[in-house]
């Protein structure tokens, strides 16, 4: 996994609230395999091209330069709720978003996000409009996201810090995945399964009748 | 020291450590999909087997083709869906899990078949490649959904790193007035609290509804917290439970079952176990509920009428109103009954159940269809039962589709879409945009008033048909 510490780049301010994973990769695109050539198109696919993948809509800000290189997006409340799919996060990072920053997020998107790098920051309601009016009166400009000081700078200069889950933050800055996190309980693990069984044999898998 | 909840008693009994606040479970059982696939090229990219292969279950049911399954994976016309088919049959076979596959006798959808195969108990904690899983609930576990790269996590380890929810109780209380079912209630809660209401929270559904509720009933409930943001529902269980449960093929037989029942019967919330927070729905005041808008907290009674944006509280909810209108196609003030509608679709793990289908066929057998109407069963067993109680020729004598088990138009992954645009009722539990289609207009109801909804061709109280 790649590691997050610290990121200057270009925002777009998308002002909509409740983004779904749906809209994030449309349930069709869900076949396709990391690494697919056309995930890169896969975010908001289907405000960005038609059906056949050809570009509409050249007003959807998405489509537009400079968001095209956007690497870091302020949405608002309840970004990536819905669907459990991880395939929102691969056409994401596929479109180069690296961070987002949001007043409130779906569970299960925001430990996708940070099991495939990426950085969910959670802002106040407030924050995220101060932000994304500053985003508005200036086109094209860049905000920090520190993941290591917990702070987000707008582009006055103005800091933002947020909070993130210790453990979660670890990883996402050493850019280890929980895999080689839990192995180093494989111990734990083992005799923690021996006793659960021992005490509980009836929640041990029977053989079906 | 204050009593535990149902909640905290389950997880309590699960955690194998903690570390910076983080609390590393042990999972008794993982449910996976032909989604799943990222999750087995992990455990191939480190080179690991599943520690724990016998609790693990994969089922065909995203991508299952629901016209005919004449023809086997090979019939399947689609490459790219026979794809996942194929792949699938191969994960779980080369690292040994059982695999309720294309050819089982027992194949339907991952939160429908477990239940019947015993295979969902109470106690244990259970996570599934989909964020439904929550319906395993309604057995007294602790189910949840988690994603590719947690379900790899889980499948290399037995154990996954979670935060701990707080536990929220609802309470609904009363009888179910006639004609109002488990879906209008799940709906009416979500309409109610908003479908923020469960962010970060373990859901315990009680109340004396629920207990005397069916398990039937209990999953349907269960199965739509996940649209009330929480992270997961559940329900105490109890003889309902345990009726349910007893023979089926993967539950604890003799000493054990008694052992297990004795276990479970401790597990109910304690009289004075402090929740974060509590609500009371009467469902008394229910009438059947249907989704108007994109999302499922814009629910109306079917005696209401379309919203006007500049009602909202505020700017936010204005524009949300009013951009849901607009994806809808609807004008405010019309009455809910005055919407026209082009397809209905009865499935789904909300609502695939063989209650569900029996509600349906009640229904449907007032009339016959004037849209194209689809009936998905959610298992092949559910479809078994049902034409051995001849309610597949109810529907198909009244011009309804009776179709081959699957996940179907409730994700549309299979190839089963809406045509662009089109207005459906359907059973299922999201009618985010463009869920079942691109473009297409999802009106969430129970089976009895999708049913209702297909003889009429709109949107219609079931209670007033004849
Ligand atoms: S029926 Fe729908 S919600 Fe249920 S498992 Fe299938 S896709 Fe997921």
């Amino acid at each position: 996994m790649k590691s997050f510490t610290k990121l200057t780049a270009i925002a777009c301010p998308f002002d909509e609230i409740n983004v779904d994973t749906n809209q994030l990769c449309p349930t069709r695109f869900n076949k396709l395999p990391i690494g697919d050539p056309y995930l890169k198109k896969v975010m908001f696919h289907d405000q960005r091209f038609t059906q056949d993948g050809k570009p509409r809509n050249t007003d959807f800000i998405f489509n537009r330069e400079p968001y095209k290189k956007a690497e870091i997006i302020v949405a608002d409340q309840n970004w990536g709720i819905g669907s459990s799919r991880e395939s929102a996060v691969y056409a994401m990072a596929s479109f180069g978003i690296k961070s987002v920053i949001a007043a409130s997020f779906g569970d299960i998107h925001y430990n996708n996000m940070t099991k495939n790098g990426l950085c969910p920051v959670q802002l106040s309601q407030e924050a995220c409009h101060e932000l994304r009016s500053m985003l508005l009166e200036n086109i094209g400009a860049k905000i920090t996201v520190d993941l290591e000081e917990l702070k987000v700078i707008a582009p006055d200069g103005t800091e933002y810090e947020f909070n993130m889950h210790p453990l979660k933050r670890r990883c996402l800055i050493q850019g280890l995945d929980d895999i080689s996190l839990t192995k180093q309980y494989m111990d734990a693990i083992k005799d923690f399964e021996a006793n659960h069984h021992k005490s509980k044999p009836f929640m041990t898998v029977q053989k079906p009748s | 020291m204050p009593g535990k909840t149902l909640f905290d008693k389950i997880w309590d009994s699960h955690v194998v450590a903690e570390e910076e606040g983080e609390t590393l479970v042990y999972v008794d059982r993982l449910l996976v999909h032909e989604g799943s696939r990222h999750s087995f090229t992990m455990l191939r990219n480190i080179e690991m087997p599943p520690y724990r292969a016998e609790q693990v279950f994969g089922f065909a049911d995203h991508y299952m083709p629901t016209e005919t399954t004449e023809g086997g994976i090979p019939g399947v016309r689609d490459n790219k869906i026979r794809g996942m088919l194929e792949l699938m049959e191969k994960n779980t076979s080369e690292v040994g899990v059982r695999y309720f596959g294309f050819h089982d006798p027992d194949q339907g959808i991952l939160h429908v078949v477990p239940p019947e195969q015993g295979i969902s108990q109470p106690g244990i904690f259970l996570c599934g490649a989909d964020s439904h899983t929550s319906t395993h609930g309604a057995f007294g576990s602790i189910s949840f959904g988690v994603g590719a790269s947690e379900a790899g996590h889980i499948m290399a380890t037995q154990c996954l790193w979670q935060q701990r929810p707080s536990p929220l109780r609802i309470n609904i209380d009363g009888t179910l007035p006639f004609g109002v079912h488990a879906k209008d209630i799940i709906l009416g809660v979500i309409a109610k609290f908003g479908v923020g209401i469960g962010v970060g929270k373990a859901i315990e559904f009680a109340g004396s509804c629920i207990e005397r509720m069916s398990m039937e009933q209990r999953m349907t409930v269960c199965n739509m917290t996940i649209e009330a943001a929480g992270r997961m529902g559940m329900i105490a269980p109890d003889e309902t439970t345990y009726e349910y449960m007893e023979g089926r093929p993967y539950v604890p037989r003799g000493k054990l079952w008694k052992d297990a029942v004795e276990y479970w019967s401790s597990l109910p919330s304690d009289e004075d176990a402090v929740f974060a927070n509590e609500k009371t729905l009467e469902v008394e005041e229910l009438d059947p509920m249907v989704t108007w808008g994109t999302n499922p907290e814009m629910t109306l009674p079917i005696t209401g009428t379309i919203p006007f944006p500049e009602d909202a509280e505020n700017e936010d909810q204005r524009r949300e109103i009013q951009g849901a209108l607009d994806y809808m196609d609807l004008q405010p003030g019309m009455g809910m009954e005055e919407i026209e509608i082009e397809r209905v679709f009865i499935g789904s793990c909300t609502n695939s159940r063989i209650e569900d289908i029996r509600a349906a066929a009640e229904v449907a057998a007032k009339g016959t269809a004037k849209v194209e109407a689809w009936v998905v069963p959610g298992s092949k067993s559910i479809k078994r039962q049902a034409e051995a109680e001849g309610l597949d020729q109810i529907f198909t004598d009244s011009g309804f589709d009776w179709r081959e088990p699957g996940c179907s138009l409730c994700t549309a992954l299979n190839g089963d879409l809406l045509n662009d645009g089109q207005r459906c009722v359907s059973t299922s539990n999201r009618n985010f945009k463009g869920r079942q289609g691109p473009n297409g207009k999802t009106h969430l109801a129970s089976p009895a008033m999708a049913a209702a909804a297909a003889i009429t061709g709109k949107l219609t109280d079931v209670r007033t048909l004849e």
